[in-house]
């Protein structure tokens, strides 16, 4: 009986909240979905319809929803549930057995993946596109999730990468394996020309600062028209060969020498090898450094940055040791880029794209690499996912690009992100160090005392 | 007593300032190897900003440090901690997302990895708390085992010289006096030199060779542990019901 009387009552109150939902809906809606505006041919310009049937759908959708979640997924009054510590996919990530064995399964399968009967040009570019991202996501994460500063001007490093390599083969003809070094060294020089300015900020005064900064290059990139082509951007980059054996069908070619049918696919297999290694670099390198003393700093930074001073740790070089190390990767990354794509422009290297890798990051839990590993997965993965989304088209009309949902998809991950996982899909922050490799610690301490 | 002619850390006449307010004025301090040296005063006295001024992190505008014989005021932060001084800071500033014993190894950061397993051991001997928890997170240590974590990890550094700036902050009486026991004991068996700063007057002056009383950003008083403790001013100002 007593139950009866708790359970009936309550749904009152819900379909209040949930009429309550469709209003501030309704208010949101009819900017976006209930008034559209049309350029007409004549002098005015633009007039306005109101799709009131679109408005109507999306606040019924809205009703619904939110009706669902009152009677199944939200926690009812007088039933304490104890709070919900971790997931069970975070708990198997987080736990150092199984994320040791997810790596080497993930690392095999990307091997594999280009000769899987399903991998056709398109899905391998997006594997490259893929495996790109989780490089400037382990990158950024150096920056961001170890040292604790806020960099949302990232992709200037890969412009910087990607450009250096575009005008040191353009120029001087140097090949991949000489522009990549190069590359990273440039792009880690400006990690530290942007990183003198901001020590002292921090939070959203750094964020602000290197936001600008990333824009700074792109609009260099852009009005140094003879240095860089300015919009026209730098076509004809040389492409990367294969020990010198250039990918075409010429008799001294890869395919030629190997006695193999020229196919354009061993160029694209070559370059995800490619990005596959200088991913599976970066990975081991990363890895290796939050292992290392410098790692340990940088978190410590992190953590408190007073605390890292009173104990004698130089946060000047911490600091920049972080960007540069981290724009390090971002040139190597861009450096592909360019050899990929054989042509650079700044449209390339535009905000959106230090957004994706923040996102990648801050979804994939900050400090966690196969977090990284996932979130890119799902933000690259998930943008391809909407083109295919032709089907919306039947509701949306004709000139419905599925792409365009990108934003939306970004919004809605973050929105489940902070309702699910407000400390990203592996939050779990595994220790650096562990008792019984006190060896090694001694050791790696000796490199610190140095400097 | 010790040797008054050459001072561990001499502080003469520091004055420093944040933007155009003067928070130090003219301060001369004397410490001495070997010595507990406790400095009081009441809450926005300056004790803080005096640690800091040592430490280099805020720069004496006027005035000089001297640490073993060396000019310090001028130093990096990190220079001056290599000489040998290590501080633990107010509100104690553990690194929390770190477990128990990489707290303790970066305040190791800058010493003779050799020493490592050796200080380590020593630490876990003088807090035994810290060992059963070593693998927890710091963050998640109740005040005390925080206060002696922060105090392990400055003394993981090897120092000549320990500040510690109001460790029994925030702790139930019973713990504080554990620690103070505890830095009482590594005076006694190692000749650690300590310099405390504390509003916990009682406990923190019974402890101290010497002490100094400092109000508004002045040395006001200064003496024995025990003339202090004797002394009214400082009874009516700094022990009110602190002596139990
Ligand atoms: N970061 C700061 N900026 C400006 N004023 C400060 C700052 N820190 C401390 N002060 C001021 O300096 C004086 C001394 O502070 P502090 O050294 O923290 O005192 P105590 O440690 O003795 O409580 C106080 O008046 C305080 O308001
Ligand atoms: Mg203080």
């Amino acid at each position: 009986m007593s139950l009866h009387d708790q359970t009936s009552p309550s749904l009152l109150p819900m379909i209040k909240r949930s009429v309550i939902a469709t209003i501030i809906a309704f208010f949101l809606f009819l900017p976006t979905l209930g008034l559209k505006t049309t350029a007409s041919g004549g002098v005015d310009g633009l007039f306005l319809t109101y799709r009131w049937l679109l408005l109507g759908i999306g606040c019924g959708f809205i009703f619904v929803i939110r009706m669902a979640y009152e009677l199944f997924w939200a926690p009812k009054d007088g039933d304490q549930k104890p709070a919900k510590t971790q997931s069970a996919l975070a708990k198997t990530l987080g736990s150092a057995k199984i994320a040791k064995s997810v790596g080497p399964l993930l690392l095999a399968f990307a091997i594999v993946f280009p000769f899987l009967p399903f991998s056709d040009r398109y899905i391998l570019d997006l594997g490259i596109l893929i495996i790109t991202y989780v490089m400037l996501g382990w990158g950024l994460q150096i920056v961001v999730g170890l040292a604790g500063l806020l960099d949302l001007g990232y992709v200037a490093f890969y412009a910087v990468g990607a450009y250096s390599y575009a005008l040191l083969s353009i120029h001087f003809g140097f090949g991949f394996w000489m522009c990549l070094p190069l590359a990273g060294l440039l792009a880690a020089t400006w990690g530290i020309v942007l990183g003198f300015p901001v020590l002292r900020l921090r939070g959203d005064y750094l964020a602000i600062v290197t936001l600008a900064f990333g824009e700074i290059i792109r609009v260099i990139l852009l009005n140094w028209r003879g240095f860089t082509g300015g919009s026209n951007g730098l076509s004809s980059i040389p492409r990367p060969s294969f020990f010198g054996l250039p990918f075409n069908q010429e008799p001294g070619g890869f395919a030629a020498t190997f006695g193999l049918e020229y196919s354009s696919m061993q160029r694209i297999v070559f370059l995800y090898f490619l990005i596959l290694a200088l991913a599976v670099f970066t990975f081991f390198v990363t890895a290796r450094l939050r292992r290392l003393p410098i790692g340990r700093a940088w978190e410590a930074l992190r953590e408190d940055e007073i605390a890292c001073r009173s104990l004698g740790i130089n946060t000047v070089n911490t600091k920049l040791s972080a960007f540069a190390i981290g724009a390090m990767f971002g040139g190597f990354a861009g450096s592909f880029f360019a050899a990929k794509q054989a042509f650079v422009s700044p449209e390339s290297f535009n905000f959106m794209e230090s957004a994706t890798i923040l996102a990648i990051v801050v979804l994939g839990g900050m400090s966690s690499q196969l977090g990284v590993v996932f979130s890119a997965i799902a933000m690259v993965g998930g943008v391809e996912l909407l083109r295919q989304l032709q089907f919306l088209k039947v509701i949306f009309g004709n000139d419905f690009d599925p792409s365009q949902l990108r934003l939306l998809l970004f919004g809605l991950a973050m929105v489940l992100m902070m309702l699910w996982r407000p400390r990203g899909l592996v939050s779990t922050r595994m220790p650096t160090v562990f008792l019984k490799d006190k060896k090694t610690v001694s050791a790696a301490m000796i490199s610190q005392g140095r400097g | 007593m010790a040797n008054m002619s050459n001072p561990l850390l001499a502080v003469r006449g520091v004055e420093t300032f944040y933007g155009r307010n003067q928070a130090l004025f003219g301060i001369d301090i004397d410490i001495h190897q070997g010595e507990i040296v406790t400095m009081i005063g009441a809450n926005g006295a300056g004790k803080s900003t005096l640690m800091m001024a040592i430490c280099g992190v805020n720069r004496a505008v006027r005035g000089s440090v001297t640490f073993d014989g060396k000019a310090i005021h001028e130093m990096p932060t990190h220079e001056i901690i290599r000489l040998g001084i290590s501080q633990s800071p107010e509100g104690r500033r553990i690194f929390p997302r770190m477990t128990v014993y990489e707290n303790l190894q970066m305040g190791a950061v800058n010493s003779d990895p050799k020493y490592f397993a050796e200080d380590l051991a020593r630490i876990y001997a003088l807090f035994p708390i810290l060992e059963k928890r070593h693998v927890q997170r710091a963050g998640t240590l109740s005040g005390g085992e925080q206060q002696m974590l922060a105090i392990g990890r400055a003394l993981m550094a090897r120092p000549k010289l320990l500040l510690l700036d109001e460790p029994s902050l925030g702790l139930a009486p019973l713990v504080a006096k554990q620690i103070f026991d505890t830095l009482r004991e590594l005076n006694k068996t190692e000749g650690l030199t300590v310099f405390l700063v504390e509003q916990n007057a009682y406990h923190a002056l019974r402890l101290a060779s010497r002490g100094y009383v400092m109000v508004n950003g002045r040395i006001t008083l200064s003496g024995t542990g025990a003339e202090l403790l004797n002394h009214p001013e400082v009874g009516a100002a700094y022990l009110g019901g602190g002596s139990h």
